[in-house]
């Protein structure tokens, strides 16, 4: 079951992580511009600074993270892969599943992504989150493995 | 407790241990408070009508506080649920569904103890605060509302679950006795508390000296340092270092030796007062446990509830071949979600128990397989470079004793992790999955494979470089992992048992 080929997040989730990492920037610009107005360091340090942090955060580990994650699908189980750094490769048997989530903040909303929750019994793992999939995706993941649920459970 | 539609009070005799309570929780400072203003003694004769004046006006204020609260708080065993209403001003109702509540469990503290009372608590598996409890109904009304709630639970609709007062309840009469499967009696007791040792008395005693300093007449540290100070010590240390070498050992022995009796001594007091007619029996609905001198408790538990179960030792008490074993389950025992079932027995008491449980114990036909030797060899390299390079800094900058005991250190932790990897095994039976772990002290856990939820295979950047992974399972009230297990060992592992997971749907394991 390792063997499948993982299914890869819907691209727009790149976007959405790039611009996450630009909000996160915005203090840092703050602090740059403390820095650069103070002249405690030579006048290129700050903004070089800066210039390297933006690249790792907007354009580096949006990438990486899009690469490292995935997941897959089968008739009976949901596979989430994660992690750049640390590692994680999930399996949520659909009948564990307790409750299903499909939940969107305003950015992810802006470019049609959401997150899928799968929520199960267990006290690790108790809810399960894949995110960056397609708005629409994620609503028919959800509505077959709610189907498998109830299946199982007639 | 005149029934009107099924609605009751608690026991008024609740009244009574809420303001016990509370007045114990006042008597202490007020009297530390008493002391400390007492010793200024000049002013002793406006103090004392002040706080007698003070006194009688919380007494008034908790005392109606206290009846309010008694009589806002009303319950009902209806048809479908467990309803429960309380709040003086802003009212709190709650209704528990029958078919929601795992359990009905009964507790006795002290005092109600003393007043007959016993704490009524409905476990639902929401954990700790969450819980619906009814404190306090006597202890007739309390094993009558367990048997008509249980009976309503199992869905044999009682005749009349309201209706009658107590006493006789029908329901117990109907079912088989129960069958004790593990009691401890004051002999094994004691046993088991020679082996609880337990320094907490100290840490008490230093707890209850820094809470309640600052209401000291006097400095406790300073007093503490004019005492050492002081003449007579100062001679009794010049006597000691003027005395060969004989006699300071005996002096030093004679310290450990009483440190000693008194770790053993607590240790002891507390087993007793913890587990005092220790009592496990099989009902037919479940396990029963009975235990406590001071707070009394009655806990049950379905069979099919256990999730897990633990076998855990000492690393003395093994050598003398007691362990103990608890349940891993939903319902929570007094904030610990392990439940004690058999807390110092010998490994063919605890099998039976097991198996009562639906479990079998791992033997030597078990195919135990091992964990990564990379992950231990990792771990030690970690623990040496961490200890170790400290060591040799602090050699090189002079303090070589300290230095010489840190290395010693750094050389058992590295020693350890091979141990480690030579002790730590797992295996996967057909019903189960089974975990060693420990060097002297090894802890057995056995989950039952299709009462798992999820399996997740963890790997940090070195685990990744290195090709090993933490197997970690999703399980209903705790936890389950087997560390630095081979990617390849973890991956079939997991394999196998998420096709056993995924055979049997959750709603259809038994109930």
């Amino acid at each position: 079951m390792d063997a499948e080929p993982l299914t890869q997040l819907d691209p727009a989730y790149t976007t959405v992580m790039r611009l996450e990492g630009a909000l996160t920037l915005l203090p840092i610009l703050a602090g740059t511009i403390a820095l650069y107005v103070s002249s405690v360091l030579p006048i290129w340090v700050p903004g070089l600074l800066f210039l390297l942090i933006a690249a790792l955060l907007v354009i580096y580990l949006p990438m990486k993270r899009y690469r490292s994650r995935g997941y897959h699908i089968s008739d009976d189980r949901l596979r989430v892969v994660k992690g750049v750094m640390f590692h994680a490769d999930t399996v949520v048997p659909f009948s564990r599943v307790q409750h299903l989530d499909v939940e969107q903040n305003p950015l992810e909303r802006m470019f049609g992504i959401a997150r899928l929750i799968l929520h199960t019994a267990g006290t690790h793992n108790s809810s399960v989150t894949l995110p960056g999939l397609a708005h629409a995706d994620a609503v028919a993941m959800r509505e077959e493995i709610r189907a498998h649920v109830k299946r199982e459970s007639l | 407790m005149a029934p009107e539609d099924g609605w009751q009070r608690v026991n008024k005799l609740s009244m009574l241990v809420q303001l016990a309570r509370l007045g114990f929780q006042a008597v202490i400072p007020a009297a530390f408070v008493l002391y400390g203003s007492a010793s200024e003694a000049k002013n002793l004769a406006t103090v004392v009508p002040i706080l007698f004046l003070v006194g009688t006006l919380i007494v008034g204020v908790v005392g109606l506080s206290t009846w309010l609260n008694w009589y806002r708080l009303r319950y009902r065993i209806g048809d479908s649920d467990v309803k429960v209403e309380k709040g003086i001003i802003s009212r709190q109702a709650r209704s528990v569904p029958y078919d929601r509540i795992q359990d009905v469990s009964l507790e006795q503290k002290l005092v109600p103890r003393l007043l007959g009372l016993v704490q009524v608590k409905f476990e639902t598996g929401a954990g700790g605060k969450d819980e619906l409890a009814l404190a306090y109904v006597s202890e007739a009304e309390g094993e009558r509302l367990r048997e008509v709630v249980r009976a309503l639970v199992e869905g044999e609709q009682a005749a009349e679950p309201v209706a009658q007062e107590a006493e006789d309840t029908p329901a117990v009469a109907a079912t088989p006795p129960a069958r004790t499967l593990f009691a401890m009696g004051p002999k094994r007791l004691f046993t088991f508390g020679l082996f609880n040792f337990s320094l907490v008395i100290f840490a008490v005693l230093l707890g209850a000296a820094q809470q309640f300093e600052f209401l000291l007449p006097f400095d406790l540290w300073d007093y503490i340092g004019s005492f050492f100070s002081n003449e007579a010590v100062n001679d009794a240390g010049t006597y000691l270092s003027s005395l060969d070498m004989f006699a300071r050992i005996a002096a030093i022995l004679y310290a450990v030796g009483v440190v000693v009796v008194l770790g053993v001594g607590t240790g002891v007091v507390r087993t007793f007062i913890r587990d005092w007619e220790f009592l496990l029996e099989r009902t037919a609905k479940g396990f029963r446990r009975r235990r406590g001198l001071l707070t009394k408790t009655d806990v049950v538990m379905p069979v099919h509830r256990v999730q897990a179960l633990i076998v855990k030792t000492g690393w003395l008490r093994r050598r003398f071949g007691w362990h103990g074993l608890s349940f891993i389950s939903l319902a929570q025992d007094s904030g610990s979600a392990n439940h004690d079932v058999a807390p110092f027995a010998k490994m063919d008491e605890i099998a039976p128990i097991a198996a009562e449980a639906g479990f079998t114990l791992p033997d030597e036909a078990e195919e135990w397989r091992r964990a990564s030797p990379k992950y231990y060899t990792d771990s030690a390299v970690i623990n040496a470079v961490v200890i170790g390079l400290p060591a040799m800094a602090v050699i090189v900058f002079g303090n070589v004793w300290l230095g010489i005991a840190l290395g010693l250190l750094a050389l058992v932790l590295v020693l350890r992790e091979f141990f480690l990897w030579n002790f730590d095994r797992h295996a996967l039976d057909p019903a189960q999955v089974l975990s060693r772990r420990g060097w002297l002290a090894p802890r057995v856990q056995v989950a039952n494979r299709v009462k798992l939820h999820s399996v997740e295979i963890a790997q940090g950047p070195l685990a990744r470089l290195r090709g090993y992974c933490n197997l970690k399972f999703g399980m209903a009230g705790g936890t389950f992992s087997f560390d630095g297990l081979a990617l390849d060992d973890a991956k079939k592992l997991r394999a196998a048992v998420l096709d056993s997971i995924a055979e049997v749907d959750f709603a259809k394991l038994p109930r």
